[in-house]
């Protein structure tokens, strides 16, 4: 079973753009619950669930209005587990490994800076209920920047160990930032009608607020790139996607249609 | 386990107080473990504060407390457990006084 | 100190148990009160976090976003629950580092039924039910056990838990009243969980070693074989409720005793998993080794770059 467009209809736009917006937040929660019971100290262990819990619970919130516009009906549980993989719209920085915890840090510290820039203008939407979501999550999200931000610190300025492995996770994530500003076909709509964010004006901000953490945190400027990866928000992701959505939708294809 | 376990510093032990509502005062919640003090005050929020338990936190490191010992509880507070004259009690009013 | 001051301690410090009055951290205490607490208290810490990994084995394969936040907020409290025991163990003036050391080389122990594998999701159904139903008769009377901070602990601990027994059993109720395929998936995760549940009140009581001593220090306050019975009275109506059958051919209402009775547990079963041989002792020990090491090189970064703030701080101020 898939969720093709046509299912939607009246409201495709919206919804695409809705998915835009909160398969983010669904891929990145994925990944931090897997963390959870192998974090260095309880702690840390802790706070890492609180942001995935944050996160799922503001996919809901977006699953559930993306729902009720469907004309279709369908559930915010369709909409997470029973689309293919090209029907995915988060950006590929979400969806990277957790190859080690620098590299939890730098994917959720990235992701973070954007993430509150964009709920910010959020609020602004023309469309109250997306304005609502974005009042209510950018208090988590305050949070999660605050969180990254000073794990970031810990680890450039802590030990020669610690800062060779934040580096190397910044490095290697960094070419997946810039498609954060590029609107996909939705977004564009989004930003035409009102109810989206102009993602591309947010580009300069993220850079100095991500710089400004980097060269506290002892770290290199970042580069400027002749390269960067996207796909991801047309639905071209990498590899590691299809594992993620194994795991993931495994319960939902295996038994198909029963409730859980 | 690497060799230099044994002089290897630990994140030391933190004392967490929350208030959790205005109008009360802080409470002695428990205990963490914490590199410094701002580390302390965000995993005081996330452990002990996941349901809503409170609206303000204090942290402080468990060796800056000064504890007084159970042994010199005799001359520290039994003195004070016959001196009766400090409550109310204590002064015998006639009933008609109402309310003092 | 003479011998017979200590005797005398002793009575004191007993007297003041027998009264229902708690010890604190700092009070003088038996040694073998202290030795007691630190085992019994680490070994349930152990298990708290020990215990995250066989439910946080479904995390990623939650079937529903509502499942799915649910168990990550059980998993969590149950760390949570870990590091409110630890501290309260490190009252006693052991080190959390420490008493890792010796979960994990293996000195110390936990609760074996965590052990056993996660095999299908009604598993998840099925702990939440049976195994912290287990937990809580176990846990409950430990609120007013005599070590304060013990008992402190076990408030908020149960407090917690409270929603963690519901929402196994919610688990299993949807799958009970859902298609044959999920009743019979509940059906087997009963069948398997059922007598590692029962064996977690530990030994029958003429075998248990620590009972007496523990009446008296309130570390426990009924027997093995007590609770036990406890658990099976008030978990087999609500197995009715499911519809789903107790994998026990003896399970009969005892009219006369006003108890069910039971068939023999597989004692051998419960010694090859406690000595070591379940079918995940060596993976969950491993995991925990493995999260500790790998987490090694942030502890310290963060402890590094407490000392060089706090360096700054000096040198500024100066």
């Amino acid at each position: 079973m898939s969720l093709r467009k046509h299912d939607f209809r009246e409201n495709g736009d919206k919804i695409d753009y809705i998915l835009t917006i909160a398969d983010n937040s669904l891929i990145l929660g994925q990944r931090m619950g897997e963390l959870t019971g192998h974090g260095p100290t309880l702690e840390v262990d802790i706070a890492c669930t609180n942001i995935a819990l944050d996160l799922f619970g503001q996919v809901r919130s977006y699953f559930q209005y993306a729902a009720q516009l469907a004309e279709k009906s369908c559930t915010e549980d369709d909409l997470a587990f029973l689309r293919t993989e090209r029907e995915y719209k988060n950006v590929l920085l979400v969806e990277q490994p957790n190859t080690n915890f620098a590299y939890v840090i730098a994917k959720q510290f990235l992701f973070d800076h954007y993430h509150f820039l964009f709920l910010n203008e959020l609020q602004n939407s023309n469309d109250a209920t997306l304005s609502a979501i974005a009042k209510k999550s950018i208090k988590e999200v305050s949070y999660h920047k605050r969180f990254s931000s000073d794990w970031v610190l810990r680890l450039g300025d802590g030990t020669s160990v610690s800062k060779e492995k934040i580096q190397k996770a910044i490095n290697d994530l960094w070419p997946f930032t810039q498609e954060l500003f590029e609107p996909n076909e939705p977004e564009e709509k989004a930003i035409d009608l009102g109810y989206g964010v102009d993602i591309a004006k947010l580009q300069e901000e993220y850079k100095q607020a991500v710089e400004k953490v980097l060269i506290e945190a002892t770290l290199e400027e970042l580069p400027v790139l002749e390269f960067y990866q996207r796909g991801g928000k047309k639905g071209i992701h990498s590899e590691h996607m299809g594992y993620l959505l194994s795991d993931m939708q495994y319960m939902q294809r295996t038994y198909p249609g029963m409730k859980w | 386990m690497s060799e230099s376990k044994n002089n290897k510093k630990n994140w030391p032990l933190w004392e967490v107080f929350v208030r959790s509502k205005n109008g009360l005062e802080h409470r002695h919640f428990g205990s963490l473990h914490a590199a410094d003090a701002e580390m302390a005050l965000e995993n005081a929020r996330d452990v002990y504060t996941r349901r809503n338990e409170g609206v303000s936190i204090w942290v402080v490191e468990s060796k800056n407390i000064t504890a007084s010992n159970p042994k010199d509880n005799g001359e520290l507070f039994e003195p004070a457990s016959d001196k009766v004259y400090r409550h109310p009690t204590f002064y015998d009013l006639p009933d008609e006084v109402k309310h003092m | 100190m003479s011998e017979k001051e200590i005797k005398n301690l002793e009575a004191i410090f007993e007297a003041k148990i027998a009264r229902d009055e708690k010890i604190e951290p700092k009070d003088w205490m038996p040694e073998k009160y202290r030795k007691t607490h630190i085992r019994q208290m680490s070994q349930h810490a152990h298990s708290e976090i020990v215990g995250m990994l066989p439910e946080g084995n479904w995390i990623t394969r939650a079937p529903s976003l509502r499942r799915k936040v649910a168990l990550l907020a059980k998993v969590q409290d149950e760390a949570g629950h870990g590091l409110y025991l630890y501290s309260a163990t490190e009252t006693l003036g052991i080190s959390r580092e420490e008493l890792y050391e010796q979960l994990h080389s293996g000195k110390a122990k936990y609760s074996s039924i965590f052990n056993y594998p996660t095999i299908t999701w009604a598993d998840i159904g099925a702990i939440g039910w049976l195994v912290d139903g287990a937990a809580i008769i176990n846990q409950v009377p430990l609120c007013s056990t005599s070590f304060g901070p013990y008992a402190r602990a076990m408030v908020r601990v149960c407090k917690e838990e409270s929603f963690h027994q519901r929402q196994g059993y919610e688990i299993m109720l949807t799958l009970a009243n859902g298609t044959p395929e999920q009743k019979e998936m509940a059906q087997d995760a009963l069948n398997r969980w059922w007598w590692p549940s029962l064996m977690m009140f530990g030994p029958t009581d003429d075998m248990s070693t620590h009972t007496e001593q523990s009446m008296k220090w309130k570390l426990k306050r009924k027997t093995n074989d007590e609770l036990r019975q406890q658990f099976i009275d008030q978990t087999v109506p609500q197995a009715n409720i499911l519809g789903l059958s107790i994998p026990d051919p003896d399970l009969k209402w005892n009219e006369e005793r006003g108890h069910y009775d039971f068939g023999p547990i597989n004692w051998d079963e419960f010694w090859q998993v406690v000595k070591g041989h379940g079918p995940c002792n060596k993976e969950r020990l491993q995991t925990r080794v493995d999260a500790w090491e790998e987490g090694e090189w942030v502890r310290d970064a963060a402890m590094a770059y407490a000392e060089k703030k706090a360096e700054r701080k000096v040198k500024q101020a100066g």
